[in-house]
């Protein structure tokens, strides 16, 4: 058995499925070895690619994504996927090939220095110099991967490596790290104490980010809520956490998000920030939301607590065991009036839409797109207004996922997200909605979708603008645009054919309802060309 | 504000990029630092001397702890510890300063420990603020090199059991 057997004996090990890449001289070994396993292989189309399948991947699955390139220029291709996934907390094992180890430090023909360039961007990385290391190695990356903050974790193995022959393969049954041991448990003081601050409080909020999805804790904080009659907001990752409809959720907070949402936070009394970072885009001024309110923190990772504001009553910990705790408590909370005000709110605050009725309004559009899905799909946002109209309009049921690159930000994520995810659920309803600009950094993805046969629509709200962008200026610079316009290319329904895929066209609110029922009639992969108003904006 | 950080670290090769790293991409200062190996040759010590905030000191502790290659973080103050450094200093004498050069080295507890017709070597073992005294001290006088090691410390003993 040599290095390239073992690593894929142990994706094996850890029941991977799937390994979505991009082949090079550097990774071959590892490539010609998984012919002989069970474990199938996605041939993506640019490396980037390979790292958002595996997030959109691991973010349905709930497993640990898996993504293979080769070295040099696949590697540090690779790496804007990588800090994607970072930035939200996805798990990812990312093998890249390396050149051989002796030639390390001289810089041959594609060696890049992978480990040194991710380091800011992975939970952890290897270098493996020894091929008996391997076994190791793998059940460390994805233990570190998919425990306490989840998060990437890069194995880059040079080619001499994955030839060498292996003394004796053993996957370890257990990992045992001194230097990581996440907590699971809350403590039990500090639970104390919120339950404590809880019976005082009269006008308390629950704020949910990504991190209630990623511990699986969405069950037990709707179980907390309900029982206790207590508000949620979330951030733009906790979308999905509680569903849109239900009554005591009041909308995303932020720049981008309700007012009513915004308001819910400011006026608590006592602010529960679960597994969310508290960054700027959701907390304007972090130091002021601690300000005449009593504010718990749960994160699983300690370092979150107190990086941009300081609680009142830190908790460290899974977020899914720390509110079963919580709720294994006896204790009463009175927030009848709290709850009717925020209802008040919720109608006198909604923003209200002009939209240009020439066009296909995206309110509408999106609204009418989610009422539709079946209640367990999964509706992956890209990025730029788009996004936050996804976040702003798309009802996400009871089960839904609601999937977007929130923290990076990076263009391109939804659609091969959205083949990953669809990958792992098949036989969910999975839509991509995406720009025109969006589309672009990604559409090489339509053969990889096609050859796949992932059944995903794939929305394409045109304007033939970087709106986001577009609209920035509209407000910083007076409508002085710079750079951002995209021309009427491609055109979509050539594209479609090119590929072999199925195209409808939306040319303004009339259309909407025949194509969403037209597309959603069948499991085959879909492009939606949506026309809306170029001069449209988020902000109104 | 300043706070020394006593860290205990795998003893593999990038770890000391991976801390420094750390340092420089969330913008903490680094006013020394000081790598040596421990009794267990895979665990190595790394003396680390920051100034900041509060918040800021407090987050240096708590990302040192998420990497992982790091064992232990222990924090003190100053004036909690015995800090130490090491110069070396390469100066030129002449008949006229050897006298002078060798009485700031007697009050200032330093040693010559090399001497050539007109260069001398003084090793100074201080605390950070005595060798800065030492150097203003010897001020006058042509220096050729000079080499420090940065601070080293550890938690006083009768702070062990805090």
């Amino acid at each position: 058995m040599i290095g390239a057997d073992a690593i894929v004996k142990a994706l094996s090990e850890e029941h991977v499925k799937y390994v979505f890449g991009y082949p090079g001289v550097a990774i071959c070994p590892f490539y010609n070895s998984i012919l002989n396993s069970d474990v199938e292989t996605v041939l993506v189309r640019t490396e980037q690619n390979a790292a958002h399948a595996a997030s959109g991947y691991a973010r349905v699955s709930c497993e640990v994504g898996v993504c293979a390139v080769t070295s040099g220029p696949g590697a540090t291709n690779l790496i804007t996927g990588i800090a994607t996934a970072f930035a939200d907390s996805i798990p990812l094992v990312c093998i890249t090939g390396q050149v051989n180890s002796s030639l390390l430090g001289s810089d041959v023909f594609q060696e890049a220095d992978i480990t040194g360039a991710v380091e800011s961007f992975v939970k952890y990385s290897y270098l493996v110099k020894n091929v008996n290391d391997i076994p190791r190695i793998m059940k460390e990356a994805f233990y570190i991967a998919n425990t306490g903050r989840k998060g990437p974790v890069l194995v880059d193995v040079p080619i001499d490596i994955q030839n060498a022959e292996i003394k004796k393969y053993k996957y370890p049954e257990e990992v045992s790290m001194r230097t990581y041991k996440p907590t699971f448990v809350g403590n039990f003081a500090q639970i104390k104490k919120v339950i404590k601050a809880l019976e005082k409080a009269k006008r308390p909020v629950v704020c949910a980010g990504g991190g209630v999805i990623l511990a699986n804790a969405q069950d037990n904080l709707i179980k907390f809520c309900e029982s206790k009659n207590i508000p949620v907001v979330s951030t733009m990752m906790g979308i999905s956490a509680v569903p849109t409809s239900h009554p005591l959720y009041f909308g995303m907070v932020g720049n981008n998000g309700k007012p009513y949402a915004n308001r819910a936070m400011n006026e608590s009394d006592l602010l529960i920030m679960v597994g969310a970072r508290v960054a700027d885009r959701a907390v304007n001024q972090p130091d002021l939301i601690t300000e005449n309110k009593v504010m718990v923190h749960i994160d699983v990772d300690p370092a979150e607590i107190g990086k941009n504001c300081g609680p009142t009553i830190p908790i460290v910990g899974d977020a899914s065991n720390i509110f079963e705790q919580i709720n294994n408590q006896e204790f009463e909370c009175d927030t009848k009036e709290w709850v009717k005000q925020l209802n008040s709110y919720k109608e006198t605050m909604a923003k209200k839409r002009t939209p240009n009725p020439e066009f296909t309004d995206p309110e509408f559009f999106i609204k009418t797109l989610s009422s539709k899905l079946k209640s367990d799909s999964v509706y992956v946002a890209d990025v730029g207004q788009n996004q936050i109209w996804s976040c702003a309009y798309c009802d996400v049921k009871k089960g839904g996922r609601f999937l977007t690159s929130g923290g990076m930000g990076t263009m391109g994520y939804s659609i091969p997200a959205a083949m990953g995810a669809k990958l792992a659920s098949p036989k969910k309803q999975v839509v991509a909605v995406c720009g025109d600009g969006s589309f672009q950094m990604s559409m090489m993805e339509l053969a990889t979708i096609n050859e796949v046969k992932a059944g995903v629509k794939i929305i394409v709200l045109k304007n033939n603008y970087l709106g986001m962008v577009r609209e920035y200026q509209h407000f910083t610079y007076n409508d002085n645009y710079s750079v951002v316009s995209l021309n009427d290319y491609p055109n979509l329904e050539k594209l479609s054919k090119a590929y072999d895929l199925n195209y409808i066209k939306v040319s303004n609110n009339g259309d909407v309802e025949a194509a969403i029922k037209d597309m959603l009639s069948n499991d085959k992969t879909y492009i939606v060309e949506v026309l809306i108003d170029p001069m449209d904006i988020v902000k109104g | 504000m300043k706070k020394i950080y006593s860290v205990l670290v795998e003893n593999r090769s990038g770890v000391l990029s991976k801390v420094s790293g750390l340092f420089a991409r969330r913008c903490f200062n680094i006013d020394s630092l000081v790598v040596g190996e421990t009794f267990d040759p895979e665990v190595s010590n790394m003396t680390i001397v920051s100034s900041g905030d509060e918040r800021t000191l407090e987050q240096i502790e708590k990302q040192l702890n998420k990497k992982l290659d790091v064992i232990k973080v222990k924090t003190f103050h100053e004036e909690q510890a015995v800090s130490r450094e090491l110069m070396l200093i390469k100066v030129k004498y002449n008949k006229s300063n050897r006298k002078d050069i060798m009485e700031i080295c007697e009050i200032c507890k330093a040693q010559i420990v090399d001497m050539s017709k007109n260069h001398m070597m003084i090793q100074i073992c201080d605390t950070p603020d005595k060798i800065k005294v030492f150097r203003s001290a010897i001020s006058g006088i042509s220096v050729v090199e000079v080499a420090r090691t940065g601070t080293l410390a550890l938690p006083k003993c009768n702070d062990l059991e805090n």
